[in-house]
């Protein structure tokens, strides 16, 4: 039987996700679709990730062999030029026509560039494509100053993108007098503003661009009110516009402001012909956003299969990814009183805006906006989207306790099992939940056998808390199993190995897990066995276990050179050892830093080095800093009350007397401290996993807190300790940890994660809750007494020093694929290949 | 697959192989990766190059399995690749060459002309 001609005009994102519904559910249609990029279709929700390092592969949706394997004709760099709807067929730039029986346009939005005069000239961009991005990244290489038109959605993302690229000075150009004024009110508009200068954008609202400046290349933009902006490049994000060209040509209905006309059911007025995604026009609305146009393709393929299924318009909720700060608006965000009782939060301090709009009789929410904090998000768009009733109390909806866990748990169990959750692939609370008892028990299955979670990621953690939820009312017992080797948690593990004194991975794996082991537990075990024993971490077989960083004792850097960081406790260095330092980098040919850890950096030694540079750095008495291991990094300090005109006690002693106590000590994640002599903080203690502070009467002990991407304060544990008795505290601290977090786990996180949060640890800690205070400090006591430079047994070591050699059969010959440049007077590595 | 005795690279002796580890083999302008998988006595060779970020660092990798499949991860980004096929596990498109293997009289021997 001759299959049913499908021509798809446009492979975008949804004109992707339509072929993969119907050729997985039909064979009955022969599909052919031309592209008009040079690609095939790629993820442009996720287009600024092209500039963090990801590649068109990364990005693409499909693999290379997709399209054949399903029997799909892809022409790519052929855009579609005219249409024949009498004879039914389609003509290509380059000439050929193909006939169609049904004919799909997923010709999706351009940049909608408005009428300023001057929008030709060089150094002037949109940004909708990887093309697009190229340009871009091209031309900021020696651009100053950038601006972008448009303080919406896109044009924050863009401007975002520019600092990212490196220039410093990126301003926005927005027309209305708020930012995102599709999405947020006036005073989520100001916080949002305040926020955006910090991470140094300057916002310029109000402003009617009047043309562009310069000579063949931009220069600047001239505004209406006569006031101008001198800049090198611009970036116009000014909205988007269907398109509908083709279309309009052929004769289709469009809508008067663009968009090609469509029913229910993604029908054009000729009934061969649909349109879905951003191109098409449903009820006078173009949708914007992927989940809707997804929604659209599915729409279709249930009709063409001859199911019923009709489009019913789309919820717009959306959440802002990649700048760093959270921006929500779902449901009625707009609507106001007396329509509405709205309740709004407000935190200058942290920048958190949270506003939502309750209904009348105080039943239903009906939209809001967050800023700053949308954690709470998914769980009110479920609320709102399900018509859950409220409590009574539902300002607790943006209150919340600290972690929001609990609030989140409880949320989702009363929602009904239609809630959907997944809006890009339109996957329900039912569909998870079932496929979880039919046996996905964990993210990456579900994930595999849903799709949910495969579009832009934001209902994942909503999609985590399900997964657990629905396991735990099966009774069964949700633990963090390690990996397909391993049927325990970490600490179950943990306990184990100290129970059977086992001492190398292979003896683990032999009387617990099974199989071979893998990248993810050998580690893991590793870490265990030198929290547990302190042995050389390089012998009886565990070097294969370790991670590259520990298997050499150094961090494999880009290029494949390692770096060399001896411990300087505390930050205090002699003259000697900085000569030494200065000697040793010169006679390897080191790059040199100062780390942000008061210390100093030696970066590009090649493997067969790194016994030599050692050698000669603790023969004049360094040892190993341990910036490659999961364990103590450093205990900055402050000069303290020896120089200081307000310090109250000696941070540099005490901060040393840490560092030296700590050092070489393997946790589940690296930890670092800090101690201050007094409460201006110039150790930045605060930020530490333990940080210090002097006070009149002694030590104030805090713990817990991160730097990193998602920075926290430490809280306090215990006010005006003496000496010792502050080291107590943070053996105990420090053991409890160990034994107790998850792989990879730094402290701030270990802790939101912990019933009764920082009280149940001070109950633990300082009052001995668990009875373990005298166990925990004798742990310490033999983890101390155990320890060497792992630096000094390895050089001494000629088994463990043979291993640091590129090549086995020519052990002198460096690996002669590390490259470096030059830059500043000294060398750098080569970029990416 | 090629046999002659031309292809075969004599390339160190077994005690010179980590046990369940790799160890880099220098051919010519070449580099190879070589994997003494000792838990299932098995070995296996692949080109040392990681077709992710073009690092020459897959004999530096931590071995192990993915349901049975014997496979290398990348001590770079992690991508994991099958030891038998040369395919990246990570549903990437990137695959890599691997290459078969002797032991003869204590030398480990490596057949240079691919399987794939
Ligand atoms: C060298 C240094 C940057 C510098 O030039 O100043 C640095 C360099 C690296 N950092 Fe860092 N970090 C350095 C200070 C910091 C700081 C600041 C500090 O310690 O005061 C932070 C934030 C504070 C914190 O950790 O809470 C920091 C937060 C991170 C993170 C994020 C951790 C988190 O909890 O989110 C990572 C990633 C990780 O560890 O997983 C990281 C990872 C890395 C790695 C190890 C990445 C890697 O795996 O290759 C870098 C190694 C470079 C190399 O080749 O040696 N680095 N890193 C600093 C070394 C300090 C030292 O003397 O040991
Ligand atoms: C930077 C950026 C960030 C975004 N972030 C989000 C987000 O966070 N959340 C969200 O929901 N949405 C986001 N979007 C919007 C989302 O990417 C779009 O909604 C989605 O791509 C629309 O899919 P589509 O297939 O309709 O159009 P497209 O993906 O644009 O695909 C249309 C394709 O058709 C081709 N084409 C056009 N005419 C022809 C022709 N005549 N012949 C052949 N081919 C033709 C085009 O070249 C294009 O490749 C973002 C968009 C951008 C640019
Ligand atoms: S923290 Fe106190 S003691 Fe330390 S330098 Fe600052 S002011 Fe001086
Ligand atoms: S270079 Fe190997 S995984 Fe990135």
């Amino acid at each position: 039987m001759k299959k049913i001609q499908i021509i798809v005009v446009g492979n975008g994102m949804v004109g992707y996700k339509f072929c993969e519904k119907l050729s997985s559910r039909s064979n009955l249609f022969k599909l052919t679709v031309f592209g008009e990029e040079p690609r095939r279709a790629y993820d442009r929700v996720h287009l600024s990730e092209y500039f963090n390092g990801k590649s068109s592969d990364d990005l693409s949706l499909s693999t290379e062999t997709w399209y054949q394997e399903n029997d799909i004709d892809l022409h790519l760099s052929s855009p579609v030029i005219k249409i024949d709807r009498e004879f039914k067929t389609v003509s290509t730039l380059d000439g050929k026509s193909y006939e169609y029986d049904f004919l799909i346009f997923a010709t999706g939005s351009g940049a909608f560039v408005p009428n300023i005069p001057g929008v030709e000239k060089e150094g002037v961009f949109v940004y909708r494509t990887i093309e697009d991005l190229d340009l871009i990244s091209g031309y900021a290489k020696k651009a100053r100053t950038a601006s972008v038109i448009g303080g919406g959605l896109l044009g924050l993302e863009a401007a975002k993108a520019l600092i990212d690229l490196g220039i410093q000075k990126t301003s926005i150009v927005e027309f209305a007098p708020r930012l995102m004024p599709r999405q947020i009110d006036d005073a989520g508009s100001q916080m949002l503003r305040s926020k955006l200068s910090d991470l140094g954008l300057e916002i310029l609202l109000n402003k009617n661009t009047s043309y562009i400046e310069g000579e063949g290349a931009i220069t600047g933009l001239k505004f209406s009110d006569d006031t101008s902006l001198a800049v090198d490049m611009l970036v116009i994000s000014a909205g988007i516009k269907p398109r509908d060209e083709l279309a309009r040509a052929c004769g289709i209905e469009v809508g008067a402001r663009g968009g090609i006309v469509v029913d229910q059911k993604m029908q054009t007025n000729d009934p061969s012909i649909f349109a879905i995604g951003e191109c098409a026009l449903f009820e006078g609305m173009i949708y914007g956003l992927i989940a809707p146009g997804y929604e659209m393709a599915e729409v279709l393929v249930t009709n063409l299969c001859d199911g019923t299924k009709t489009f019913l318009g789309f919820d717009m909720s959306t959440k802002l990814k990649l700048i760093g700060i959270d921006v929500a608006s779902f449901g009625d965000n707009f609507i106001t009183e007396p329509d509405c009782r709205t309740i709004v939060f407000e935190n200058k301090h942290k920048g958190i805006y949270k506003r939502i709009n309750i209904s009348n009789d105080g039943q239903y929410l009906l939209g809001g906006i967050l800023i700053g904090d949308a954690t709470a998000y998914n769980l009110l768009l479920q609320t709102s989207n399900n018509r859950i009733i409220l409590s009574d109390d539902p300002e607790e909806l943006i209150l919340g306790s600290r972690g929001g866990d609990t609030a989140a748990g409880s949320g989702i169990t009363s929602l009904p099992d239609s809630a959907l959750i997944c809006s890009c692939e339109g996957i329900s609370k039912g569909d998870i939940c079932s496929a979880v008892i039919d046996g996905c028990e964990n993210i990456d299955d579900l994930k595999k056998c849903t799709k949910a979670g495969t579009g832009c990621g934001g209902c994942l953690p909503m999609v985590k808390d399900l997964l657990s939820y629905t396991l735990k009312s099966q009774g069964k017992y949700v633990k963090n199993v390690i990996c397909e080797h391993f049927d325990y948690s970490r600490q179950e593990l943990f306990d184990l190995i100290h129970i059977h004194e086992l001492k190398s991975y292979d003896a683990v794996l032999d009387a617990l897990g099974k199989s071979d082991g893998c990248e993810v537990c050998k580690p893991m075990v590793a870490s265990l066995l030198a929290s547990l024993w302190n042995e050389m971490i390089l012998e009886k077989g565990n070097d294969v276990a370790q991670d590259s960083n520990d298997r050499f004792l150094a961090n494999i850097q880009k290029g494949g050179s390692y770096s060399v960081v001896p411990r300087v406790a505390g930050g205090e260095i002699t003259p000697e050892k900085l000569i030494t330092i200065g000697e040793v980098a010169k006679k390897y040919n080191l790059y040199t830093k100062i780390t942000g850890g008061q210390r100093i950096d030696m970066f590009g030694a090649h493997l067969n080095d790194l016994p030599l540079i050692w050698e000669e750095l603790i023969a004049a008495g360094f040892e190993s800093g341990h910036a490659y291991g999961k364990g103590l990094r450093t205990v900055k300090s402050c000069v303290g009350s020896t120089w200081c005109r307000f310090g109250l006690h000696d941070s540099v002693s005490f901060a040393i007397r840490i560092e030296e106590r700590y050092r070489g000590i393997r946790a589940p994640h690296k930890f670092k401290s800090g101690v201050s002599g007094c409460i201006r903080e110039c150790a930045e203690a605060q930020s530490k996993d333990f940080g210090i502070i002097a006070t009149e009467k002694g030590w104030n002990l805090y713990v817990c807190g991160n730097g990193g991407s998602k920075p926290q304060h430490a809280l306090l544990l215990a006010t005006d300790l003496d000496s010792d008795t502050c080291i107590r505290y943070i053996d105990r601290f420090l053991m409890f940890y160990i034994k107790t977090a998850d792989p990879l786990t730094r402290t701030a996180t270990w802790l939101n994660k912990m019933e009764g949060g920082i009280d149940y640890l001070r109950n633990v800690v300082v009052n001995d809750s668990l009875n373990m205070a005298q166990q925990w400090e004798n742990d310490v006591e033999n983890l101390i007494n155990s320890y060497k430079c792992e630096w000094k047994e390895a050089v001494e070591n000629p088994a463990i020093r043979k291993r640091f050699s590129h090549f086995v059969n020519a052990p002198e010959d460096k690996d002669p694929s590390i490259e470096f440049v030059e830059m500043r007077g000294q060398k750098r590595t080569a970029e990416w290949k | 697959m090629n046999e002659t005795s031309e292809s075969w690279l004599a390339a160190c002796k077994v005690e010179d192989a980590v046990e369940n580890g790799g160890v880099c083999i220098k051919h010519g302008d070449d580099q190879i990766a070589l994997f003494y998988f000792t838990r299932r006595n098995e070995w296996y060779a692949t080109q040392n190059e990681c077709p992710h970020k073009k690092q020459m660092a897959l004999s530096r990798g931590m071995i192990g399995s993915d349901s049975d499949e014997p496979k290398v991860a990348c001590p770079f980004h992690k991508k994991t690749f099958s030891l038998n096929t040369g395919e990246c596990l990570n549903g990437e498109e990137c695959a890599i060459k691997v290459y078969p293997v002797k032991i003869e009289d204590g030398t480990v021997y490596i057949n240079t002309l691919a399987k794939f």
